[in-house]
């Protein structure tokens, strides 16, 4: 290891050493009761880091001998992952707190979690992007059942742990099929390999790569633990796997498919056109029967992923580009969503059924008008960011030829509107129910109309974000 | 100056129409009256001080787009001048007519405050039809065009509880929309041949267009006759002529004021001011010239018929509009423009004061409309009597023919007669003079619809002012003369229409330099004419040199109006014979003489006739059966075609198939979802295993074939 190699890492070392400092100082000290302390220093870090990342990385620079890659793509994902991650964790203290969960674990998983999402995303070798997964994954598996007492939240932990063994599997036989066939894990050689004429057994690696990073980003149909995770997991839980490891998992796809298999685009653009269309129906479908409102943004969640991968599926950088703005955008709707969800109870206790939230308009506008706004954008009504969101990876789907996939997009966001519009129509048209609690959380309530707010006001510009995007795109396609 | 005229009206109708709340309904009355009477004198002084050199006022840059590219501009000349003074002096007056008029309605409950409502349409029309006669292309033109058009649905519509007066609106937007149609189509011709909707560049191109042939149906035609074609189709429209005719008598549902101020002075007049306006098009389009003539005619002839018979008292005066505006296209037609503006001008004012005469006695005579139930009012309406009969002098045509004096002098004399006597008779001799077959035609139909117009307007009057009074007998004690609002405008009108036709007979109608100098057609041309004018026999002697000139249009700074070197209509009509000078008066003498007989020496009379022609009665009453042949032919179609695509169309195959998706389809894939959904692992480890299965096969096949 080199002093070159070391300062390309320098940010998931730090991270990882204070993670595992933090889980020093919490087993001999207070244990849980350092845990709001821990919560809130673990967030610091990560915006620390997230920011010290978005300002100082500069150019590519490729470390390990090309396993690991530092440039304007990983930064991009790795900014949004931090940054998401310290926001869900904000936003889960004080639920955590009274409901006794909030254990000093939490934190720290999150962090290393986060680690093993930036190792991905940089990932420029089978091995590593192995190990960055499984790093994540096991987090995942664990703070998934975090409510040892819940008979759901273990079931949830248990059905993803199956289930993502099972797609680890998968990734692994189609990582060892490109290693016979290319003779190396490096991206670099594959890409070498994979050119022109790839041999059918190169192809066969790259479906079973693809169908076990598929299940990551929960794209059907590798989506089933999808709506059973959220729905068991804790609802801080399920806003962080909404966010951060979609962003991750999308990421390291886009660097798989363009770095590793980039000389053979028309073959797997197939296979992603074919993901994303078959997640665009079935999240908007599936979702009109839910009366959870987790469940609901589980297959909320897979249809957006949809679009994502719609945008992957063009085969170009204006199609990454596309993937990178829909995902950032994607990630702040869904953190102002769960901090709705989140701050909705009852007498104290949470509520997660729909039909709690007729007349709450009445109750609160200032969140229901929130909400409303967040929702109409997921919904991808214009003029709000979510609308732009869309209309970036159709044009880009379109500009690569894909233009049955950009109308079967527009049809599936139709029949999709239908379910987000339905809790706006409970919201303000809804017959009494027995009210929900009208106060929320200052930090909840905080981030939602934050939230809220970028949905209106980043119509001007999205924020830059979009210079941004293309420049990670360039950096990625060359 | 002309942009404070301009926009005084538009103001006006901002002010009524949104700060009524602010400053109340007496208020908002008289900021749009106040507003109007400024345009109104701002207007006179335009008019006398103007020199007749074409100005061009530009206000904003208004579109910009490829190579159309133009101004929204005060086009100001002759023509705009006249129509300024017409626009806004009876604008003005039937403002402050309404104030007397609107103040009691029983359309409205007596909280709703629909007078500013009133007011602002009013000074929204005076706005639009403003835009339109000051505009310096077509684009800016079509826009006051459509806003003549809104105001003029909105008005006829204003009592919007009587499912009749919605009706009628909706008829004079659709039939009107037909017009456009055609107006529309012209446009984008013009700008397809010219490239351009400016006026400049439009005129000049006159010459150009008559020598250019264009596709247009799968047909080859002459550019400068299907666009002057085209255009003239959107003036019918507008003027209610033939063919598109049926929308203004049924537009009298609409408030007195308004049928007087939009449909008899001003709105009407639009589609002859288009004609005027493009001359130097027209001039080049002798086919499309004389189809205006026989529509002209024919119009003026068919609605004096229908008029002969009507019972209402505004349908009368309505079908003697529709009459009047056929004289005037028979005159632009033969050529002699300026006889046509002639008869819009005087026409404004003793068309508008019979309206709002007529609305005097309506509002007298607390809202009936059926002459059937008038009679004997002169003694309890006498100031409106009398303005009714200046009126009915005016356009029946009373006066006394120049040419008793002035024959054989070669002069054109001012005759002496009232409005309608002078700018009728020119028009009647300028038909005599255009020297075609379809101009003797509209020659001898004109006469006899001047027969016509005297006997309906005696009639008119007979029933109304003298005999016994009929109908309810309350309604007759209580008839009232109205207040002064609603008499000085009566009193301005008059002074119009007795004087406006001799003060300015020589200007509109005289010498041809006269003429000429008026409209500021520039001198080269009078000095050509005026050669033309003193040789006897000038076809031999500027033969040659009239074909060397017949290739030169319209010249920038070339008048508000121009006449092709060989159109020599207006100087002929001067030397009509003797016969032609006194034929209308004589016409005139005729009816009167009619109407006296059945209506005050014999009144049995018309009952007897009427039983005794019998089917030609009811043709006359039932308008020729034009409403109900259009019911047939286009009403009838047009509601079942509309009602098989709504119902068949939208509600069973699109909403059908969507309500279907939505209600059938989609909830069975999400019932389908939600099965596959079991909560077993087994079953999630299947399904992604027949993903992988997919997937595998998929890439196989697909990767063999390369």
């Amino acid at each position: 290891m080199t002093a070159a190699d070391f300062q390309a890492v320098l940010p998931e070392f730090i991270l990882a050493a204070l993670a595992m400092l933090g889980l020093l100082v919490g087993v001999y000290t207070g244990k849980d009761r350092t845990a709001p302390a821990m919560l809130w220093a673990t967030s610091a870090v990560l915006v620390v880091v997230g920011l010290w990342i978005a300002l100082n990385g500069e150019g590519s620079n490729v470390a390990f001998g090309g396993m690991f890659i530092d440039d304007a793509f990983s930064r991009f994902a790795k900014v949004t992952i931090l940054l998401s991650a310290a926001a869900v964790l904000l936003m889960s203290e004080s639920y955590m707190a009274r409901r006794d969960l909030l254990r000093f674990e939490y934190p720290i998983l999150v962090a290393l979690a986060a680690v093993g999402m930036c190792v991905m995303v940089s990932a420029g070798d089978l091995i590593a992007l192995y190990m960055g997964l499984e790093l994540q994954s096991l987090a995942l598996y664990v703070i998934a059942s975090l409510r040892r007492d819940s008979l759901k939240s273990t079931e949830a932990g248990l059905k993803y742990f199956i289930l993502g063994a099972l797609s680890s599997g998968l990734l692994l036989y189609g990582a060892s099929l490109t290693y016979g066939y290319a003779g190396t894990t490096l991206f670099d050689g594959i890409v070498a390999a994979a050119a022109d004429e790839p041999p059918l057994g190169l192809i066969f690696g790259l479906v079973f790569i693809t169908a076990g990073l598929a299940f990551k980003v929960s794209a059907a149909p590798f989506h089933m633990w999808t709506p059973d995770v959220y729905e068991g997991s804790p609802t801080p839980v399920t806003a962080f796997f909404a966010t951060a490891p979609k962003m991750a998992a999308m990421a390291l796809f886009a660097r798989v498919v363009h770095d590793a298999f980039g000389g053979i685009v028309s073959d797997w653009q197939q296979i992603l056109a074919f993901l994303s269309v078959i997640s665009m129906f079935l999240g908007a479908v599936a979702a009109i029967g839910q009366t959870n409102i987790k469940r609901l943004m589980a297959y909320s969640s897979i249809a957006h992923m949809g679009y994502a991968l719609m945008g992957l599926a063009a085969g170009t950088a204006m199609g990454v580009e596309a993937m990178l703005v829909y995902m950032a955008i994607y990630v702040t709707m869904n953190i102002g969503t769960f901090a709705f969800i989140l701050s909705i109870e009852r007498d104290g206790r949470p509520v997660t059924d729909i039909a709690a939230l007729n007349q709450f308009s009445r109750r609160d506008p200032a969140r229901a008008l929130a909400m409303l706004v967040l929702l109409f954008s997921l919904a991808g009504v214009p003029p709000l960011v979510g609308f732009f969101a869309k209309y970036t990876v159709l044009l880009a789907a379109v500009d690569a030829g894909l233009a049955w996939l950009a109308v079967a997009g527009v049809i599936a966001s139709v029949i999709g509107a239908f379910y987000y519009l339905r809790i706006v129509y409970y919201m303000y048209f809804g017959e009494e129910v027995e009210p929900v609690d009208q106060t929320a959380h200052p930090v909840l309530w905080g981030f939602l109309m934050v939230s809220a707010a970028i949905m209106v006001l980043g119509v001007a510009n999205l924020f830059g974000i979009e210079t941004w995007a293309a420049n990670a795109a360039a950096a990625l396609v060359d | 100056m002309e942009t404070i005229l301009l926009f005084a009206p538009l103001l006006g109708a901002l002010i009524a129409g949104f700060g009524w709340k602010i400053i109340g309904d007496q208020g908002a009355q008289w900021a749009a009256t106040g507003l109007l009477f400024l345009a109104a004198v701002l207007s006179w002084i335009v008019f006398f001080t103007f020199g007749g050199e074409t100005q061009q006022i530009q206000i904003l840059r208004f579109i910009e787009s490829g190579s159309l590219s133009t101004d929204w501009s005060i086009r100001l000349d002759r023509l705009t001048a006249i129509m300024l003074i017409v626009i806004t002096t009876v604008s003005a007056l039937v403002h402050l007519y309404s104030m007397g008029y609107m103040a009691h309605d029983e359309n409205f409950s007596e909280d709703e405050s629909y007078r500013p409502r009133f007011f602002a349409y009013l000074s929204f029309f005076t706005f639009a039809m403003l835009m339109l006669v000051t505009s310096d292309n077509l684009v800016q033109m079509f826009f006051g065009w459509e806003g003549v058009g809104l105001a003029s649905y909105l008005l006829i519509g204003f009592y919007y509880k009587k499912p009749s007066a919605n009706a009628a609106a909706i008829k004079a937007f659709v039939v009107n929309r037909v017009g456009d149609f055609g107006f529309a189509l012209g446009i984008f011709a013009l700008f397809f041949l010219t490239d351009s909707i400016k006026f400049d560049d439009i005129f000049m191109a006159g010459p150009e267009l008559a020598a250019t042939e264009i596709t247009f149906l799968w047909q080859s035609w002459n550019a400068a006759e299907l666009v002057a074609f085209l255009l003239f189709v959107g003036a019918m429209g507008k003027s209610a002529q033939l063919i598109l005719h049926t929308w203004l008598p049924d537009a009298m549902e609409g408030p007195t004021p308004v049928s007087a101020l939009i449909h008899a002075a001003t709105m009407v007049t639009a589609g002859v001011f288009l004609v005027c306006r493009m001359s130097p098009i027209m001039e080049f389009a002798p086919n499309a010239t004389t189809f205006v003539v026989f529509l002209g005619a024919s119009t003026a002839f068919f609605a004096a018929t229908v008029g002969l018979v009507q019972n209402d008292i505004k349908r009368v005066i309505a079908y003697s509009t529709c009459s009047q505006l056929g004289y005037m296209f028979v005159a632009a037609g033969v050529g002699v423009y300026t006889a046509a503006m002639f008869h819009l001008f005087t026409h404004a004012f003793f068309k508008a004061m019979l309206f709002l005469g007529a609305g005097s006695v309506i509002h007298g005579m607390h809202h009936e409309q059926d002459m059937r139930n008038y009679g004997g009012l002169r003694h309890k309406l006498p100031y409106t009597f009398w303005a009714m009969m200046i009126g009915t002098l005016a356009i029946t045509g009373v006066g006394v023919p120049a040419a008793l004096f002035t024959m054989g002098s070669g002069e054109v004399g001012t005759p002496l007669g009232l409005a309608g006597f002078l700018s009728k008779d020119a028009i009647v001799e300028s038909a005599w003079a255009g020297g075609t077959a379809i101009s003797q035609y509209a020659f001898w139909l004109l006469l006899v619809a001047a027969v016509f117009t005297s006997f309906y307007s005696w009639r008119l009057m007979f029933l109304t002012f003298y005999g016994e009074p009929r109908g309810n007998k309350h309604t007759h004690d209580h008839a009232h003369e109205s207040p002064m609002t609603m008499l000085i405008p009566l009193g301005v009108l008059a002074l119009g229409s007795i004087f406006a036709g001799m003060i300015w007979f020589q200007a509109f109608f005289g010498e041809h330099d006269r003429v000429n100098r008026f409209y500021g057609v520039p001198s080269h041309a009078e000095a050509h004419h005026g050669e033309d004018t003193h040789g006897d026999d000038h076809g031999d002697e500027t033969g040659g040199d009239t074909h060397a000139e017949a290739e030169i249009g319209w010249v920038p700074g070339g008048g508000a109006i121009y006449t092709h070197p060989d159109n020599h209509v207006l100087d002929d009509a001067h030397k009509a014979p003797y016969w032609v000078k006194t034929a209308p008066f004589v016409a005139m003498l005729i009816g009167l003489a009619v109407a006296w007989l059945f209506y005050i020496r014999n009144p049995g009379l018309p009952k007897a006739l009427a039983e005794n022609q019998r089917p030609l009665y009811l043709f006359l009453l039932n308008k020729w059966y034009v409403d109900e042949i259009y019911d047939f032919l286009f009403v009838r179609p047009a509601m079942w075609l509309g009602r098989f695509l709504w119902k068949r169309g939208d509600g069973g195959t699109i909403d059908g198939f969507l309500n279907g998706v939505a209600m059938g389809v989609v909830p069975f894939f999400t019932r389908l979802a939600g099965r596959a959904q079991s909560g077993y692992i087994f079953t999630y480890v299947f399904w992604m295993v027949v993903g992988i299965a997919v997937l595998i096969t998929w890439m196989s096949i697909s990767g063999a074939a390369e």
